[in-house]
């Protein structure tokens, strides 16, 4: 059996320790749950592990929920409470990947740090308006990390949802339950509309001008419904793969936009 | 080097190597029930508990389990006795490569969710993939042992 190799293997205590091991070489990494850098390094210098750090936890305040890094996905998707906000798409979108056990060992940190274009977790935190805090960089929104055009040399402490009063819908559409999406739409509608399209087969990325159309409309007609998805096709960009042609893509957004606003709405 | 684990109940240590992964350490000590298949985290195979939670030992670094509890199906043993009864019964099994997995995915949702429906037995077995049975014969065995009091 071929493994990933390893030349050292360090679980530090300190954060600051942690952090000087991970910038000293391109060749050190950070392991979360390790599902994908398993799958997707050959050599690493030194692997840092975070188990010794606390970031396995769920707690909230008055203004958000905050999720340690380290927490395991099943975890997040099995939270009480987060099944209650933004009609529990945060829960729907984690529990539509893969099978049980890898969501007992993937970590939310590892999966937001991997910015996969096929990530079904990206687009529910940017309609969730999620903030990420990090441990020299601080604070930035799900937003600002997605514009870095590097994935930061830095430690991802903990995620943080605010406490909104909106509803939520999240579709993902594969061609198996074990497959990555072919399209996943997520919509959340407080105040405001704030929509996003992943795996298109790009990262998920957010339709502003769409969510300002309808921000600006008080009755929400086919017509308008069909103007909506008209400026979504519009300003996104989608792609053929092997699991989907672009314009397939395209129908399939159209079809669940369109079903996503009439369920916020409701 | 060495790391020692809490495994079917009993504390024992383990010479590994850095990059070795659980299963590895696990097969090479003769917890031969627990298997290989994709090696990525997608077949469900090479399940164990880990800390009563059901993961891919294929995936998760032997040296990250240090003091905690692994459980393979030789664990549960009077409950997986239990649903291969059921799964004979209803001729649920064929090669049986799959079953000590199963197994012990059955045992923690019947731990979760003793009153599952249908469809949450389907989603938490989603990721534990049989190549012979076509999954019927399975899904109402596992009903009748959820069902089981005994
Ligand atoms: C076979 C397979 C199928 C999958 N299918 C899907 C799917 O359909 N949909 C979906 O959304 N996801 C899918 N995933 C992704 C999965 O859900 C996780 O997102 C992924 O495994 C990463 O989580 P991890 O904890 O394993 O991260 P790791 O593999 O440990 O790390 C991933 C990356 O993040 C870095 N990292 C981890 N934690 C931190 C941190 N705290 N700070 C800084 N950097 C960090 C690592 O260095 C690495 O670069 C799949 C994964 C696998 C292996
Ligand atoms: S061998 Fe581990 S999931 Fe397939
Ligand atoms: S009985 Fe053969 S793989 Fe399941």
């Amino acid at each position: 059996m071929i493994f990933m190799e390893i030349g050292k293997y360090y679980a530090p205590e300190t954060l600051e320790e942690a952090y000087n091991l991970f910038v000293e070489s391109k060749d050190n990494k950070i392991i979360g749950g390790g599902a994908w850098v398993k799958i997707s390094l050959k050599r690493v210098e030194k692997l840092i592990s975070l188990d010794q750090l606390k970031l396995d936890y769920i707690q909230e305040n008055n203004a958000y929920y905050e999720i340690g890094a380290m927490t395991n996905l099943r975890s997040v998707e099995t939270n009480e409470n987060i099944k209650l906000i933004y009609s529990g798409i945060l829960n729907q979108a984690i529990s539509n990947i893969m099978g049980v056990q890898i969501r007992n060992l993937a970590t939310i940190g590892g999966s937001i740090m991997g910015k996969f274009a096929f990530s079904d977790l990206i687009g529910v935190l940017l309609v969730m308006d999620a903030k990420l805090e990090f441990y020299k960089l601080g604070e930035i929104s799900i937003y600002e990390f997605l514009d870095l055009k590097k994935i930061p040399e830095d430690i991802l402490l903990n995620i943080k949802i605010p406490k909104r009063d909106s509803k939520g819908y999240f579709k993902k559409v594969s061609k198996t339950h074990l497959d990555f999406s072919i399209i996943n739409i997520a919509i959340s509608k407080g105040k405001n509309f704030i929509i996003a399209v992943g795996s298109r087969p790009g990262i998920a990325q957010s339709a502003i001008n769409t969510a300002n159309y309808l921000n600006s409309q008080t009755n929400f007609t086919e017509e308008i419904l069909d103007k909506a998805c008209d400026i979504a096709i519009d300003e996104l960009t989608f792609g053929s793969n092997l699991r989907a042609s672009k314009e397939y893509r395209e129908l399939l957004v159209r079809t669940y936009i369109k079903r996503g606003i009439r369920q916020v709405i409701k | 080097m060495k790391i020692n684990l809490n495994i079917n109940g009993v504390s024992k240590a383990f010479l590994i190597q850095e990059n070795e992964y659980l299963l590895e350490v696990l097969r090479r000590n003769d917890y031969t029930s627990v298997k290989r298949g994709c090696d990525n985290t997608s077949c469900g195979v090479c399940t164990v508990l880990f800390d009563g939670k059901p993961i891919p030992s294929c995936s998760m670094l032997a040296i990250r389990c240090e003091g905690h509890e692994i459980t393979t199906v030789e664990g549960i043993e009077k409950e997986a006795e239990k649903l291969a009864n059921y799964f004979g019964e209803l001729g649920a099994d064929q090669c049986g490569y799959c079953n000590p997995s199963m197994a012990l995915t059955v045992y923690s949702l019947k731990k979760e969710n003793k009153h599952a429906t249908d469809e949450e037995i389907k989603a938490y077995l989603v990721g534990n993939l049989c190549r012979c049975t076509g999954y019927v014969a399975q899904h109402q065995a596992i009903k009748k042992y959820l069902g089981d009091e005994s």
